[in-house]
């Protein structure tokens, strides 16, 4: 047993870097995003892979959300009791939301869960 | 007044080799998997066989009856699951009928195992894409059953491999 012929080696081949390049692809795709909104509606949609900063404003002023390394918080906001930026860094599928600027910031989990199914 | 039916001895064949195809759709049934919609497909096994010794039309025959059978055995009949189970032994039926005319000595029964396993799988999708959960990112699980699909293909291939060499050599 085990003849296989040179026809097959090439399918199998193919077929297997067929499934690894889907793998990495979604791999790719799976990766995390932030999601802020003001005022309950969606302001901006972005990539948790890019550092950068993103301010937008909200009633009460400016406040500034920062990306580095794969981690999202709320760096500055003129809320006065600063709850948004003492929490840090937000959790995967955590938010932060900074009330009084009616800004909240959510570090959308990658993945799976049941609704997906 | 007595009703007779005459079998021919390809009809019996037919009839012989779907048992046995029947019997592994059975038997992969009692088998808890992780996944639903991951099987093993032992029954292709079968009609690869089939495919190599006596040609497509009996491979189609027995793969035809094989899965009317075992959903009605299963009690799956004309259920999603046996609308899954046809279009995925269509497809694969139609590339086998194309991929048996290459020449036997690049191509054996382990790649196309795995290319009827592919086909086998993207039509199912398509049918749950298009049919059954239309809007569900069915894309996501791409990855996942294109794997699976790759193991139980080349597992079976080297199966179905391995009965036509001992079935050569004895007479």
């Amino acid at each position: 047993m085990g003849r296989a012929r040179p026809g097959d080696w090439l399918i199998l081949f193919a077929g297997l870097t067929l499934a690894i390049g889907l793998w990495l692809r979604q791999a790719d795709s799976l990766e995390g995003r932030v999601i802020v909104r003001l005022d309950g509606k969606v302001a901006i949609e972005t990539s948790l892979r890019l550092n950068r900063q993103i301010e937008i404003n909200g009633p009460l002023g400016i406040s500034r959300i920062e990306i580095r390394d794969g981690r999202v918080r709320v760096a500055r906001d003129p809320s006065p009791r600063q709850l948004c930026v003492r929490q840090g860094w937000i959790a995967p599928g955590g938010a932060a939301i900074c009330l009084p600027n009616r800004v909240s910031v959510e570090n959308a989990a990658a993945g799976y869960d049941t609704l997906n199914y | 007044m007595q009703l007779e039916l005459h079998a021919t001895l390809e009809d019996r064949r037919v009839a012989a080799l779907a048992a046995a195809a029947i019997g592994l759709t059975l038997a992969e049934a009692a088998i808890p998997l992780p996944l639903p919609g991951v099987k093993p497909g032992l029954a292709n096994i079968v009609t690869l066989v089939v495919l190599y010794r006596y040609g497509w039309r009996t491979a189609a025959w027995v793969a035809g009856l094989r899965i009317v059978a075992g959903a009605l055995a299963l009690g799956q009949f004309l259920t999603p699951a046996f609308v899954l189970s046809l279009s995925g032994g269509i497809a694969s039926l139609l590339l086998l009928a194309l991929m048996i005319r290459l020449p036997a000595r690049w191509f054996g029964p382990i790649g196309l195992s795995v290319l009827a396993a592919f086909a086998h799988i993207a039509a199912q999708l398509l049918v749950v894409d298009a049919w059954l959960l239309p809007g569900a990112s069915i894309l996501g699980l791409l990855p996942l059953f294109l794997s699976a699909a790759w193991i139980t293909g080349l597992v079976n291939g080297f199966a179905a491999d391995h009965l036509l060499h001992t079935q050569e050599s004895t007479p």
